[in-house]
């Protein structure tokens, strides 16, 4: 049966459910830079979506969306372990590096979008020109970054003084 | 001078990470690798105590190794030894190890426990957010059996500081959503939707996660946090694009919070108060306006930031469905954004368009937007925005325009991508069933999709088209002539060959009169496809040919000539040659008469959901279509009862409504079974092909019964349901027939069909003794609720059952609204003087009244996010009690009435299902998905099994039932 007009409109729009499931940063190779997860997987798991995610990101051009819905036909086996609510990639590249966040269906696309780059912007503010190497050698540091921003797959913090002002003073810690 | 520069302070870790990157090949990685493991492995075991650096600086060598996809043993100790080091980066090291590698190793994780503990009480801000992060990190049962109680003391005490409420807040969630039985929030409930108040931007956006998590599983303690969002909303929206200072970005205030605020709002229905509905819809209207100002900034960082709000906004929006000019609204502005030149703007314009669509004050307005939609479907690079605007069209369809949009459809479908084509058939031929005004129309579009797409057009579109001409005695001619037409192509489809073989079969003789397409030239034309085509095509196209022997008794010769040929007749498919033996003698015994009888026009099938929709009960092997044609025949005079018992059940309809002509083609082996069987030893069973197990299992509980309610003890009230009648009652959940109950004396048969939100039950009481029963009675009632939702009509039954003999009553039942309990039914009879009375639950169950439902895979999940609600789902997780077979698993669930849709679920394992339930007050959308863990080992098989639908009792209800099943 195919809800009519009339009845679909009884059904409410879904509950917020908002999570990320995973931020990835990787190299054009495919090289993760940095693997943060918000659900429990096995490292099987995880090996098979990084590989997955880089292989549906990396052939999109600019004139495709930042945006990748994982159930349509591209399906990745390894993206049911996420669980059956559908899922979606949101994702921006910055000269070699995919930055990557995997959220619900139904979370806000552009929120995400911006998000990704306000830690980018924050990552750049932070270790000044962030490269590619930055990120290879101050990898616990990347961790302590996110953590403020995201946590529990939540947006944590937004502003990028607070954020620069906080990663300043721990700096500073021994 | 960088901020951070390259290995800061770990010089060692910094030479480590260069020497793996100059590693020329990965056995050299390895090597490298396993040298500094043993080198570590020495520093850890060796006799000197290592100072805290070095043991941070060898703690994340290994986090680094381990990063790097190798196994790490060891070295646990030291980091937990680390976390209780008064420096923060060995601190932090230390947590940061323990989070990536998590380990429930117990002993381990109760040091860990203690040092968390330590940091919360430490009043040290920054140690204190360690500690949290790693809570939130790990997120196990453990932590929050230890720190859930906690940690909303820390979240709400006055003298926290901002930082470490804003870490406690999402801490505080992912123990919630990992252990919600853990965390009661109760007494803290209000103090933490007053953080939507805070002073602190950051304290609110991360608490806001806390409360939309909250309230939309509990939405009435939370309510107070509907006026306190609008109010926080409405500050931020009116501000000036620099007045938040830290949090504006790209002189947009507070996207990300106005998103979250937006979101929130979304959980609750519009808000009863008029003032802060008011001051609600002013927000949106402001959000909509700025929409229209010219951007501040060209950066696209600046209006990715406010359309990601005006984006949430109009999902509010679709959410209240109330507001039709707030509606219309939104719907302009996606439509400017359809022709926005960023991608990713039109893909979002179109997908919440699709939802405008379906609100009775926007469909209009969307509507308006065709052209542009029809454009982007021919021109869109992404295919995933193709795919968005073939969904808005579907979306936007209706009586008006549906010519229009299907021509489109057939159009792009001739260069459509592969991978969207079968959905795009399945669209097609839904909109032209759902909006033909006339049926020709309906005819050449489905042929036209045949012609385009002939291999992506499942069976279902074929049967429903038949079906449909079938029954519409207006365009039958119509029919015959364009599927004549259609065949004339060179090459045709064989999809195509098989409509119009069965067309021809039923309706040549309407356009028999034109020479150009008399009788022999149909039949040379259908011939001409019949050796490149496969088995059931050509079973199919034979039972066309004796249909053309009734019709027109002029081909008779020619076609006899055909089914005698040796390539027919020595087929060595054994179902095309039983076919031409059994026509060819067929059409040479039998009179005219009894052909006419025989092959008589098909007569009309009972109007029912589209079979396109309906889930064909079983895959069938070669001569489907002889079953399909016969099938067809018997469904007709069954009102569809066939439709779910499957072939038994058919068979057994058969043997009480004798048809007469169900069997003339001797294609059917059942032979029909009288009522009363002769001996009291095979009552009943071969009337039931399905019975055996559910017989001998029922047999079991005989000495049960018996020993439980002694004939004696019988009094003239009616008895309480048998302790079993639970437990008989799962059994027929996912079938309609078979016994329902046997002991000593009587054996209960039940043989039952439903269609809507009707059904018929027959039950057949059988007398298994050789003495005869007296005062003979039953009684179906409906306890309590059940009244007002059932309506049960009986009628009485003979009151003598003589020895060996068997009774039939038939129950009609109609299902008013929603219901649990099932109806009870009383019997009470004299046997040889004593009083037996039982009383069993009638196998009523609401799954009886599901109709199945064949969806698309995207139109699947669209549903399935449109009942997200928690309310609406219900789950089960619950040990295998059987095998995992995956045929049993099928049958079961198609037995439950719903359609079983194949490639869904991104997980082959797993099953996924959708029916409709049918009551009288109301239609219940059902979604199903049952997980199996078929790897674990057997006694550990596990099962998820997960219900959605738009009503909450539904949904637990089928849960229910069917977690007995497995």
């Amino acid at each position: 049966m195919y809800i009519s007009h009339s009845s679909l409109s009884l059904l409410l729009p879904s509950a917020p459910a908002i999570q990320i499931r995973f931020i990835l940063i990787q190299n054009r190779a495919g090289k993760t830079r940095l693997a943060k997860w918000y659900m429990q997987f096995d490292d099987d798991e995880k090996q098979k979506l990084i590989e997955e995610v880089h292989a549906v990101v990396t052939v999109r051009d600019a004139k495709h969306t930042n945006f990748v819905e994982v159930w349509q036909k591209d399906l990745l086996d390894a993206m049911s372990v996420l669980g059956f609510r559908n899922f979606k990639i949101i994702y921006r590249r910055y000269a070699g590096l995919y930055f990557c966040i995997c959220v619900d269906v139904t979370d806000n696309n552009l929120a995400y979008l911006e998000g990704i780059h306000n830690f980018v912007e924050v990552l750049n503010e932070y270790f000044h020109n962030v490269c590619e190497l930055d990120l290879v050698f101050n990898f616990y540091k990347v961790y302590t970054v996110v953590d403020e921003m995201f946590l529990a797959g939540e947006i944590r913090e937004t502003s990028q003084t607070k954020v620069l002002k906080q990663l300043l003073m721990l700096q500073s810690l021994e | 001078m960088p901020a951070v520069s390259k290995g800061d302070g770990m010089r060692g870790l910094a030479v480590f990470i260069s020497d793996i990157r100059n590693c020329k090949s990965k056995e050299a990685e390895i090597k490298r690798i396993n040298k500094e493991l043993a080198n570590i492995r020495s520093k850890f075991k060796g006799d000197k105590a290592l100072d805290g650096y070095s043991k941070k600086k060898y703690v994340c060598k290994l986090l680094f190794i381990f990063l790097l996809g190798h196994d790490i043993d060891f070295g646990h100790m030291e980091a937990v030894n680390l976390l209780s080091s008064n420096k923060y980066t060995e601190k932090q090291i230390g947590y940061l190890f323990i989070s990536v590698l998590v380990n429930s190793n117990s002993e381990l994780i109760r040091l860990i426990n203690n040092a968390i503990k330590n940091d919360l009480s430490s009043r040290n801000p920054t140690f204190m957010c360690l500690a949290l992060h790693c809570i939130a990190n790990v997120g196990s049962r453990e932590m929050a059996e230890a720190f859930a109680g906690e940690i909303p003391r820390i979240l709400v005490a006055g003298d926290t500081m901002d930082s470490v409420k804003q870490s406690a807040a999402l801490c505080l969630l992912r123990l919630y959503k990992a252990s919600p039985d853990l965390v009661l929030m109760g007494e803290w409930t209000s103090r933490v939707v007053h953080l939507l108040n805070d002073q602190h931007m950051g304290v609110v956006t991360a608490a806001i996660s806390l409360i939309t998590c909250l309230s939309s599983k509990n939405p009435d303690e939370f309510k107070t946090c509907v006026s306190l969002a609008v109010s926080r909303l409405s500050r931020i929206v009116s501000s000036a694009s620099t007045d938040l200072q830290d949090y504006t970005y790209y002189f947009v205030p507070a996207p990300w919070l106005s998103c979250k605020l937006l979101r929130l709002l979304q959980c609750y229905p519009p808000p009863e108060d008029g003032a802060v509905k008011g001051r609600l819809v002013e927000c949106l209207e402001t959000i909509l306006n700025k929409a229209q100002e010219p951007p501040k900034s060209k950066k696209v960082q600046h209006s990715n930031a406010k359309n990601a709000i005006l984006f949430e906004a109009i999902s509010l929006i679709i959410h209240y469905d109330s507001e039709p000019n707030l509606l219309v609204r939104a719907c302009n502005q996606l439509g400017q954004f359809l022709q926005h030149r960023e991608t990713n703007l039109r893909y979002l314009a179109l997908e919440s368009m699709c939802t405008l669509a379906s609100s009775e004050f926007s469909h209009e307005a969307v509507k308006t937007h065709i052209e542009t939609v029809i454009n982007a479907l021919k021109t869109e690079r992404d295919v995933s925005v193709r795919q968005r605007a073939a969904d808005l069209l579907y979306a936007m369809c209706d009586r008006s325009n549906a010519k229009q949009i299907v021509a489109e459809m057939l159009s792009y479908l001739e260069t459509a991508d592969y991978s969207i084509r079968e959905e795009m058939v399945l669209k097609v031929a839904i909109l032209a069933e759902k909006y033909a005004v006339d049926y020709s129309w309906y005819v050449d579009t489905i042929l036209n999709l045949i012609r385009i797409a002939g291999d992506y057009v499942s069976e279902e579109v074929w049967y429903r088209v038949i079906q449909i001409v079938i029954n519409r005695d207006d365009v039958q001619g119509y029919a015959a002539k364009t599927v004549f037409e259609a065949l004339q192509a060179p090459a045709c489809h064989e999809n195509m060959v098989k409509v119009g073989g069965y067309i021809l079969g039923e309706f040549g003789n309407l356009i028999a009169g034109d020479p150009r397409s008399s009788p022999l030239v149909q039949f040379n034309l259908l011939h001409s496809k019949f050796h490149l085509c496969s088995v059931p095509t050509r079973a199919l196209l034979l039972s066309a040919y004796i249909k053309f022997i009734n019709l027109f008794p002029e081909t008779k010769a020619t076609i006899q000539e055909v089914l005698r040929s040796d390539s027919q007749i020595r087929n060595s498919d054994v179902e095309l040659q039983q076919r031409a033996v059994e026509y060819l003698k067929l059409s040479s015994i039998a009179s005219t008469d009894v052909l006419a009888t025989v092959l008589e026009e098909m007569p009309p099938f009972p109007e029912r959901e589209s079979s396109i929709l309906a889930k064909l009960k079983k895959k069938k092997g070669p001569g489907a279509v002889s079953v399909e044609l016969e099938d067809g025949k018997e469904r007709g005079e069954l009102n569809g009862g066939g439709d779910r018992g499957g072939d038994a059940a058919i068979a057994a309809s058969n043997a009480s409504t004798p048809s007469p002509s169900a069997d003339l083609l001797g294609l059917r082996s059942a032979a029909p079974v009288s009522g009363v069987a002769p001996s009291a030893g095979s009552l009943l069973v071969d009337v039931f092909s399905e019975a055996g197990p559910a017989a001998s299992s029922a047999g079991v509980n005989d000495d049960g019964f018996l020993s439980s309610t002694p004939p004696s003890a019988a009094s003239e009230d009616p008895a309480p349901p048998l302790p079993e009648s639970d437990e008989l009652l799962n059994k027929f959940v996912c079938k309609n027939n078979g016994v329902l109950f046997e002991n000593q004396l009587l054996q209960i048969g039940i043989k039952s069909e439903y269609r809507q939100n009707l059904g018929r039950m027959y039950l057949f009481y059988g007398n298994k003794t050789s003495v005869q029963f007296v005062s003979f009675s039953t009684t179906v009632s409906c306890p309590g609720e059940l009244q007002s939702q059932l309506n049960v009509q009986t009628k009485t039954v003979e009151p003598l059952v003589e020895g060996g003999a068997q009774v039939q009553q038939v129950i009609n039942i109609e299902c008013l609204t929603d219901f649990i309990d099932a109806p009870l039914l009383n019997i009470k009879f004299r046997y040889g003087g004593a009083l037996q009375n039982i009383s069993l639950k009638l196998p009523v169950t609401i799954n009886k009244f599901f109709q199945p439902t064949e969806m698309a895979a995207a139109d699947f999940f669209q549903r399935w996010k449109q009942l997200s609600q928690p309310q609406q789902e219900a789950q089960k997780i619950f040990k295998a009690s059987h095998g995992m077979d995956t045929e049993v698993l099928k049958a079961k669930l198609l037995g439950l009435g719903t359609a079983l849709l194949e490639n869904v679920d991104p997980n082959p394992e797993n099953y996924v299902c959708a029916g409709v339930i049918q009551t009288k007050a109301q239609q219940v959308g059902c979604l199903l998905r049952l997980e199996p863990n078929a790897q674990a080992q057997p006694g550990e098989q596990m099962y998820r099994l997960t219900l959605r639908s738009s009503k909450d009792t539904v949904s637990q209800r089928v849960c229910d039932l069917l977690a007995e099943q497995f």
